[in-house]
């Protein structure tokens, strides 16, 4: 066992978190998220530049990472800067599927979304699905050659921006089975795919799509037909661990700026971290941001293990930092008082995040279930 | 970062299987393991197998007779041992007051006692606590005033674990009474048979004999009995607290506990179905165990980083919160899966050698009471308040 960072993470972790905060300042970061993409195209080329994106990747795939800890290292300090670029979209989860299920000829589009040049989104939850994973009630059905797309998507990230869409639909089976689900991989101005863009809460960019009658040849279909669940389980797994990492970085930074207010705030006369109220609940917050490190730890090393094991981490994972994160940036709002309150403090937009991160791919109460079905499955 | 066991640390877990395969006595895994209460030669007789084998002092340096064992090898010791039903070693002497002499005491002091501590000579209590000085221990007032070559010692201690089997009690002792209380107090080694000194037991709310009173009636003891300065013994005692950190989460034993709780859930039948089906109950277990594996980690990775020699109060305290309350959790959720069956409270039934027809499931008869016992866990050793108090002046400087 060994808990330190290799050299080479070491150092991708020095260097993003010293772009990050070089090039990443908070009002900068507004002026990006209120922009008409919801991210900057110009930040976006410089990450590719500096191999954020490859990171991600295995060096099959034209990477130079991939692993779990090369995810979490680089969320987290993307997390800490609150930074809004697709990496989730484009590279984890897009990339991802495209990685696993995808011919050579597929592939090759990595390479772009590598380089930083084609911005790719996962259209794969639905209005009624909630977060299960085989929730997937948008059919295609195939002719000679083609195959028609019927559906609706929900709440997809970096959807507006994105010049490919990996997009689920099902061919067999009823609408919670795993088997029968397909991933196509097509452009995202293909005829009949109608993509309405809105700001989510948290500063990023989402949209709702319908899908109709949106015709694709056999050469958009990604693996096998009916086959893809699992690609798209693993590709979740990956999206939880790189969100769970995201929200130790945001985590650390409400920290971070709650300590500074109880040591300079003061009332009745005193600094208020004098106040064994608030030093208690601050001890608290500490103590458990360890233990959600641990745990994005622990899943980050596991993405490897067989099936179980690893979903298992994951949930255990996004559970802790689900309830942690929701501790520690509740607690950091009441603590601050009505400064918190505004837009114009820095710690709302950090706890704004950190509170939304539970409502991607699955929250405390989803992640639990699924442990607890995990656990019985695997003692039966 | 690589959660694997490397080869090596493979091949010590595997020599440390082997050890407890042969060398822990069936008689004795069986009594921890059904949570029997065990008698002073069940403990004192594990110690000495241990010493035997040279695998006593895990936290001690290697010139003093300890393993020399890193944060995961004693992980892995740690583990095991639990895993097998070995009881928990006697940390008085071995992991409380080792510390402090290797650090703070003469040679002639180091000589004389640590040999003893592993050879089984000495069995050590604690003289912290007093009836007016809990979590405000520099408030104690048990007088050490000196007269020629010795201290005459008057005043109570409390809540003294295992006092009664003792024959050396280390003690903290009031020697002034100007400037803060922290700067008027002494550390003294003192012999249990002194004439003045007596032990009346205190029995818990479970109604064992765990812990005692320890009275001293000008009890004269000996100058060189003091460990480092007269009036620093603040510096030693708050050392003490915070040296021993490996165990200081139990996470192997409260793997033990968790499995247990496990392998009752099963047992018991709601509706006719195991316990363990039950959503309500499977969400409070699926959380204990997401936090304890979380722990785990935490443990490991706090205690090998190289600043954890700096951050030892903090980080010990940070463990010490965690690893109890996840305890206490076990604790709680294990009685509650028994059901009506937790009540029944037939104490001779705790002790070996009980032959008669449990009442009620055979795992039953200890949960109870291990529920009541452990509610001292979250208070003993600084209680949790006062461990948030370290993390908030030592690690935010608040």
């Amino acid at each position: 066992m060994d808990f330190t960072l290799t050299e080479d993470r070491a150092m991708l972790k020095d260097m993003v978190a010293r772009f990050v905060a070089d090039n990443y300042p908070l009002e900068k970061r507004h002026e990006i998220a209120e922009s008409t993409d919801g991210f900057s195209r110009e930040m976006w080329a410089q990450f590719a530049e500096l191999g954020l994106i490859g990171a991600l990747f295995s060096e099959e795939d034209g990477g130079f990472g991939g692993a779990g800890f090369d995810i979490s290292v680089l969320f987290e300090e993307l997390g800490r800067g609150l930074v809004v670029e697709p990496f989730l979209a484009s590279a984890i989860l897009a990339g991802g599927v495209i990685s696993q299920l995808g011919d050579d000829e597929q592939k090759s589009a990595l390479a772009d979304i590598i380089a930083g040049g084609r911005l790719a989104a996962f259209a794969h939850g639905e209005p009624d699905g909630r977060y299960d994973l085989s929730a997937v009630k948008t059919t295609c059905s195939k002719g000679e050659d083609r195959w028609t797309l019927n559906g609706n998507k929900a709440v997809v990230l970096n959807a507006d921006t994105a010049d490919l869409l990996v997009v689920t639909a099902r061919s067999s089976g009823d609408a919670w089975d795993e088997d029968g689900v397909c991933a196509f991989l097509i452009p995202a101005d293909t005829d009949g795919v109608e993509i309405r863009g809105y700001p989510t809460i948290d500063g990023l960019r989402a949209s709702e799509i319908s899908l109709n009658n949106v015709k694709v040849p056999d050469s958009a279909l990604l693996g096998a037909e009916g086959k893809a669940y699992p690609a798209v389980e693993m590709a979740i797994a990956r999206a939880n661990v790189a969100l769970c990492a995201e929200s130790i970085g945001l985590m650390e930074v409400c920290r971070d700026i709650t300590l500074e207010y109880l040591k300079t705030r003061k009332q009745f006369g005193v600094p208020i971290g004098k106040f064994q109220a608030l030093q208690h609940r601050m001890a608290t917050v500490l103590t458990e941001i360890e233990q959600a490190r641990s745990a994005v730890i622990n899943a980050a090393g596991r993405l490897t293990l067989d099936r179980i094991d690893r979903e298992k981490a994951v949930s255990t994972a996004k559970t802790l930092c689900g309830q942690i994160g929701r501790l520690v940036a509740e607690e950091a709002i009441q603590m601050h008082g009505g400064i918190a309150m505004t837009w114009e403090y820095s710690l709302p937009h950090f706890a704004k995040r950190l509170i939304m991160i539970d409502h991607q791919f699955g929250d405390v109460d989803y992640h639990m279930a699924r442990y607890i079905e995990l656990s019985a499955a695997q003692a039966a | 970062m690589d959660l694997n066991y490397s080869d090596e640390e493979l091949a010590f877990r595997d020599e440390v299987r082997k050890f407890l395969d042969e060398e822990l006595p069936k008689s004795l895994s069986d009594k921890v393991l059904t949570g029997k209460r065990l008698t002073r030669d069940d403990m004192q007789g594990w110690h000495d197998i241990l010493n035997n084998r040279g695998w006593l002092a895990d936290g001690w340096p290697e010139e003093y007779g300890g393993t020399g064992w890193n944060a995961v090898q004693k992980q892995i010791f740690e583990d095991e041992s639990c895993a097998a039903g070995a009881p928990r070693i006697i940390p008085f002497g071995l992991k409380m007051l080792a510390p402090v002499l290797i650090k703070y005491g003469s040679d002639a002091q180091k000589d004389y006692y640590l040999p003893r501590i592993l050879d089984g000579s000495d069995w050590w209590c604690q003289g912290y606590s007093e009836p007016g000085a809990g979590s405000d221990l520099a408030s104690l007032k048990t007088r050490a005033v000196r007269d020629g070559d010795h201290y005459v010692v008057n005043g109570q201690k409390t809540w003294t674990t295992l006092g009664q089997y003792a024959n050396k009690i280390f003690c903290l002792v009031r020697t002034s009474t100007e400037g803060k209380p922290q700067e008027g107090i002494s550390f003294l080694l003192i012999d249990m048979d002194t004439p003045g000194i007596t032990v009346r037991p205190i029995i818990l709310l479970e109604g064992t004999h765990e812990v005692n009173e320890v009275f001293f009636d000008d009890v004269r003891v000996p100058v060189e009995n003091l460990i480092g300065e007269e009036n620093k013994g603040w510096t030693y005692a708050k050392y003490l607290l915070t040296h021993e950190r490996t165990n200081i989460a139990n996470v192997g034993a409260n793997k033990v506990a968790l499995a247990h709780l496990r392998h009752i859930a099963k047992l018991q039948k709601i509706r006719e179905k195991p316990l363990i089906e039950d959503p309500y109950f499977a969400q409070r277990l699926a959380q204990i165990e997401m936090d304890l594996d979380a722990m785990s980690t935490t443990n490991l990775r706090l205690l090998s980083s190289p600043d954890s020699v700096a951050n030892a109060g903090p980080m010990s305290s940070m463990l010490k919160i965690k690893g109890t309350e996840i305890r206490q959790a076990i604790n709680d959720l294990t009685r509650r899966a028994l059901g009506p069956y937790a009540m029944p409270f037939v104490s001779e039934a705790l002790d070996a050698g009980y032959n008669q027809e449990p009442i009620g499931p055979d795992y039953a008869a200890p949960v109870a009471a291990d529920y009541f016992n452990n509610r001292k866990i979250t208070i003993y050793g600084g209680s949790n308040e006062i461990q948030r108090g370290i993390i908030s002046k030592m690690m935010m400087g608040l």
